[in-house]
């Protein structure tokens, strides 16, 4: 009733109590095309929905590598995203510089949380208009937190962002109980199997997601779309039979990736990879 | 009144040698891991070479405090590189860097005395060769540090580099093979470890070539 009173800046509170120009920034990340992540003991995986704008323009590059042992994925105003990954990145550079080991992902969190709070408290400021997923492993083992643009940060065991959100957090709320043991590869098809709910019909293919992955012994690195199609093509055939076949599948592969052409080719436009 | 000087430096020196040699297709790094204070010997087992990106290696001989400073910065730089660039830094680009770091600090400089060496973006050897602020020069082979007096007038002698006035422009990449470039530098070092009290103990040869990097190890005299 009031909202449009007491939303003109972010330092005015409404009579409620609520801050309206920091809930119309978590409205962004809302808008934004979805980012999932899930984690079990030892690995986190991030994943997301590549929608271009238009056939002609290339996708958004969404999940970032911090460093070695975090990543993060977003959703929302992707230049604020790519902002904060810069800050994410350098503090891990300047933690490891003065300690001789990597940042821990609780702290990092925790910094990038206090750098959101303070855009909603200046009134010559606005939020980051960006949700970020952020995974990590370090000494306390695998985490994944959501930054909010209100400043506000959780943990999760898995969580799905962006818009048709809600059809992945379905299935995840099914299985995430599941999660904690689950091996590297069978949370890398659950990963994918979120992603396919929040495009509701749409087919997956690896040319429309992008999924990344952190783990022991495993650094952060974003898989490369052959081995993504390989994995889609697993566990498509998986529900009319037993377990993912490998020769049908090596064949099924090469095919989906001849079908793609250029878009495998690894010297493409850098916002592919 | 004579003005009274400073009785405390910054800075030490650590003694021990550097060379790095430039093949057609390969490039050679050595050092000697002697880390020396005064006439006292502070360990025998310090390597004073650094990986700084895939094709890219830095030895560096002086003030080793400043020259671990100097590896961390250098590093810290070429992830954001990464981040930025999606690739590794090659060594040119990697020689240009060190070179605004070492003057970025003109008035109170890193005490090392560095030779770069790596592949440059075609496959080629190279090898930079710089003073402690930063002046660096793409050569064929180099050495610096406590032994470079009596080193590099031998690798004159063998390697006859070009000289850079020459016209028209001459390839400044020796005309050995990987083998014998390998040979001539612990002939080398086994030289100046005889008449030099700071190189010795044992040799570190890093050889950089289209297969990777390998490291190898010889023992020198321990007095």
């Amino acid at each position: 009733m009031f909202r449009n009173q007491y939303d003109t800046d972010v330092t005015t509170w409404s009579p409620a109590g609520r801050l309206f120009q920091v809930e119309y920034a978590m409205e962004a990340v809302k808008q934004g095309s979805a980012a999932i992540g899930l984690r079990s003991k030892t690995h986190v995986v991030l994943g997301c929905v590549n929608k271009a704008n238009s056939e002609l323009s290339s996708h958004q590059k969404k999940i970032f590598k911090v460093d070695d042992h975090i990543g993060v994925a977003i959703a929302g105003l992707t230049a604020d995203g790519r902002v904060l990954s810069r800050y994410m990145r350098n503090e891990c550079i300047n933690y490891n510089f003065t300690y001789e080991s990597p940042l821990p992902v609780g702290r990092l969190v925790v910094q990038l949380a206090d750098k959101a709070q303070v855009c909603t408290q200046r009134s010559w400021k606005r939020p980051y208009g960006v949700g970020l997923l952020v995974a990590g492993l370090d000494e306390s083992g695998a985490h994944l937190y959501y930054n909010c643009p209100s400043g506000n940060y959780f943990e999760y065991q898995a969580f799905a962002i962006g818009s048709r959100s809600q059809a992945a957090k379905t299935y995840l709320e099914r299985r995430f109980e599941n999660l904690a043991d689950s091996s590297r590869d069978d949370l890398v098809k659950d990963a994918l199997m979120a992603i396919r709910e929040a495009l509701q019909g749409e087919t997956l293919k690896s040319s429309i997601c992008t999924v990344a992955v952190v783990g022991v012994g495993e650094p952060f690195h974003i898989l490369d779309q052959e081995t993504v199609q390989q994995m889609i093509n697993a566990f498509e055939i998986v529900g009319e039979q037993e377990g993912p076949a490998a020769e049908p599948d090596a064949a099924a592969g090469q095919e989906a990736a001849a079908e793609q052409g250029g878009s495998t080719d690894e010297g493409v436009a850098p916002m592919d990879i | 009144m004579p003005k009274e000087q400073a009785n405390w430096s910054p800075y030490d020196n650590n003694g021990g040698s550097c060379v790095a040699v430039a093949g057609a297709d390969y490039c050679v790094i050595a050092a000697d891991t002697r880390m020396s204070t005064g006439y006292n010997i502070l360990t025998r087992d310090y390597s004073k070479i650094c990986k700084l990106a895939d094709k890219c290696v830095m030895a560096s001989s002086g003030f080793q405090a400043d020259v671990k400073a100097l590896q961390k910065h250098l590093a810290a730089r070429h992830l954001i590189y990464q981040h930025q660039h999606n690739k590794q830094m090659s060594c040119p680009a990697m020689a240009q860097l060190l070179s605004n770091t070492l003057y970025y600090k003109r008035f109170f400089p890193y005490y090392s005395f560095n030779v770069l060496g790596g592949l440059d973006n075609e496959g080629k050897g190279c090898v930079f060769t710089y003073d402690a602020v930063g002046s660096y020069e793409k050569v064929g082979y180099s050495c610096q540090g406590s032994g470079s007096t009596l080193i590099m007038p031998f690798l004159d002698n063998q390697l006859k580099s070009p000289s850079p006035l020459l016209l028209p422009a001459q390839d400044a990449v020796t005309p050995l093979a990987e083998a014998e470039a390998i040979d001539l530098i612990k002939t080398v070092f086994a030289s100046a470890s005889e008449r030099d009290i700071y190189t010795g103990d044992k040799l570190e040869i890093v050889v950089i070539n289209a297969d990777g990097i390998r490291r190898e190890y010889m023992d020198l005299r321990k007095d």
